[in-house]
């Protein structure tokens, strides 16, 4: 027993090792830890916990009044929003809301049609060239992951969205950048996107900076996590099995081992 | 029937293989009556958890294999695709992802075990050099493996670990242009990495196939260390290892299944979840944790080495760290010939005991810790420190052997197991 404790302490101590690994660098304050109902996408004790399903339709809209001008999805699927609650009707509507390019048809011809639920969410842009030079050179990032692909996750992208102020004393700001207290670097070529009253929500919910901000950011950590919930549930169910069949094993051990011992 | 024995099984079936092909015979000798010391303790369980590991890793990398496009324009969005449309792709993709770390953290805990318990001590120097090749051919595999995602860190991760070739004196831009099949990680690349992590973990397959079959020559070793005398020191395979090994399995299985289901990232980095891009360097690139160690050492070497009073340069200090990190590995295959005392198990040798647990372990958390931060004051320190410790562990040895004086050994398995708690509770 004493080894397994050993065991155990050594397994502890290699991954509090692990997990210090550096991430991102930069002079940027560590963003403030918020309260997500789904616990945050790399939460490990949040076992039972699942998305805030009005939150995320509400993100949903933040994403298409307002970041869909210049960051593509190209991930989704007009389809995956039935996932978030939206009637297969309401799937059809906003999907058929964009014209599409698609084509070439059978006379070779590219065309325009209404969307697809099948389509992806459409890209701002035509190509990447195209964003980038619409955009100071440099092309806004796909938000399809990024909650994962950021440090500190939804409190690092609900920090940077809450995060603009005026630029201290003495801070050099490049024309065309912004001042962000938790961008790494602090000069971030998006100005502002949120603002006050910004969307108008459907259901009643005031929508402040701050509100936007975690609604858009519980819509993207599902983007990035669609299969968040089914991933804890069915862990939920191993680990209850292992635990019992860990038990089962463990007394046949003892019983069989009580013979030669 | 003039070279296999009669076979005598119930089965007729069984019977009729088994006299033509005498599988059910061998697998009865060797893991159902083969005699293992009754005396392992839970650090036996880690070689088989290392095959069913392995085995985990293959079958849920041929799915994924079914549904990745290896190409840079589609890879990565391949594996997005695995995980958000194929039946239980994620899984299957958190499955392979953490499996390779698990792969590690149960090799890591199997090769202490066998320097703790003096495993590589004769007979067993074969047995222990396979060993030795499997660890190396795990990290090329897992090394190759991270860069299919072709996202940043796979990117960047390829580029600096196939840049260390370049180091070599005349061959290494060739080499390193051999490798990448061009000027850049590129397409070429990404192609001949898919497929020899394809190909390397069959050969790694087959070389268990030679580790386990020379650990059924010599036998295993034990805690004490010392040669199983007779029936009373062991026990047959089935039951009490099976029994043993599932129980130890399970457990492990917990441990692999909070990974994979609940934080199925913790081990990985975020800038992986951004595809690669030539001309976008992440701030600082980090190998998988599992390598950390061994990009320690590499980065620790800061200096050339020249020929005193001269400015001659005789290895610059890339070349020196290369041939550091290789030298960390390489000095694993002369252990059994570095260490001098032919006293096998720690318990009984009270200054090896201590310099394991005082100076390589260390050294190995030191070196994993520095690896992991950027090149800077206090972390290359560190890693120096880690780097000399790790080292001196194994240069040590020979004197180690001959100052020590071991406690003396005991009969056998037998005594101080059935004789009470002497020797055991130690």
């Amino acid at each position: 027993m004493r080894r397994l404790r050993t065991l155990i302490a050594a397994g502890a101590m290699t991954i509090a090792g692990l997990t210090s690994t550096a991430l991102a660098a930069g002079d940027a304050p560590l963003p403030p830890a918020q309260t997500w109902a789904h616990g945050g996408v790399n939460s490990f004790l949040s076992f039972f916990k699942g998305y805030d399903y009005a939150s995320v339709q509400r993100g949903f809209q933040v994403y298409k009044e307002v970041c869909s001008a210049c960051h593509s999805m190209h991930l989704l699927s007009y389809r995956n929003l039935h996932d978030i609650g939206f009637t297969e009707a309401e799937v059809k509507a906003i999907a058929a809301a964009q014209e599409i390019n698609d084509g070439p048809n059978d006379q070779g011809e590219m065309f325009t049609r209404p969307g697809l639920p099948s389509d992806r969410f459409k890209n701002p842009f035509p190509n990447k060239q195209a964003a980038a030079a619409a955009n100071g050179g440099k092309a806004p990032p796909d938000l399809s992951l990024i909650v994962k692909a950021r440090a500190h996750h939804e409190d690092y992208i609900h920090a940077l969205l809450t995060g603009y102020t005026d630029a201290p004393a003495g801070f050099e700001l490049s024309p065309g950048a912004n001042y962000n207290k938790y961008f790494p670097g602090h000069a971030i070529a998006m100005a502002q996107p949120l603002y006050d009253s910004g969307v108008t929500y459907t259901d009643g919910t005031a929508a402040t900076i701050d509100q936007q901000a975690k609604d858009v950011t519980n819509f993207l950590a599902w983007a990035a996590e669609p299969k968040l919930e089914e991933r804890r549930r069915v862990g939920m169910m191993v680990i209850l099995f292992l635990v019992f069949f860990a038990g089962i094993m463990y007394a046949a051990k003892r019983r069989l081992w009580s013979e030669v011992h | 029937m003039a070279h296999a024995p009669q076979s005598n099984f119930e089965n007729p079936v069984v019977n009729w293989i088994d006299q033509r092909l005498p599988i059910f015979t061998m697998m009865n000798k060797e893991y159902g009556s083969f005699p293992t010391p009754r005396n392992f303790n839970y650090f036996w369980n880690f070689g088989a958890l290392a095959m069913f590991v392995l085995v985990t890793m293959i079958v849920s990398g041929i799915f994924l294999a079914m549904h990745y496009t290896n190409n840079t324009l589609y890879a990565f969005d391949s594996v997005e695709r695995i995980m958000r449309d194929v039946n239980w792709g994620w899984m299957i993709r958190y499955i392979h992802a953490n499996g390779a770390s698990m792969f590690f953290i149960v090799v890591y805990i199997h090769i202490f075990r066998g320097i703790y318990y003096g495993s590589y001590k004769a007979p067993r120097e074969l047995l222990w050099i396979f060993g030795v090749i499997i660890l190396l051919l795990m990290m090329g595999t897992a090394f190759m493996g991270y860069v299919l995602p072709w996202g940043q860190m796979s990117f960047w991760g390829a580029t600096v670990i196939t840049n260390l070739f370049s180091a070599i004196p005349v061959v290494g831009e060739s080499i390193v242009t051999l490798l990448w099949g061009g000027f850049s990680v590129d397409n070429p690349t990404l192609n001949r990495f898919f497929a020899l992590h394809y190909l390397l973990p069959f050969v790694l397959l087959a070389v268990v196939v030679l580790h386990v079959a020379a650990l059924h020559i010599t036998g295993s070793n034990n805690p004490l260390g010392v040669e199983p005398k007779g029936p009373q020191d062991t026990l047959p395979f089935h039951p009490y290892y099976t029994t043993k090994d599932i129980f130890g399995l399970t457990v492990f299985l917990i441990f692999f299944a909070s990974f994979v289901f609940f934080a199925p990232n913790l081990l990985g980095h975020p800038d992986n979840y951004i595809p690669a891009d030539p001309l976008v360097t992440p701030a600082h690139i980090v190998p998988e944790w599992y390598f950390l160690p061994f990009y320690a050492i590499l980065r620790s070497i800061t200096f050339a080495i020249s020929l005193p009073f001269t400015d001659v340069v005789l290895i610059p200090a890339k070349l020196g760290g290369v041939l550091a990190m290789f030298g960390s590995i390489a000095i694993l295959f002369v252990l059994p010939w570095l260490d001098s005392s032919p006293v096998r198990s720690a318990r009984f040798r009270p200054i090896f005991k201590w310099w394991v647990l005082l100076c390589l372990v260390p050294a190995f958390f030191m070196l994993g810790y520095a690896g992991g931060k950027p090149a800077e004051q206090p972390y290359v320190l560190i890693g120096q420190l880690g780097t000399v410790m790790y080292f001196a562990f194994f240069l040590l040895l020979p004197i180690i052997g001959r100052i020590e004086k071991p406690l003396p050994l005991p009969a056998s398995i037998a005594n101080p197991v059935l004789g009470g708690n002497a020797a055991t509770a130690k």
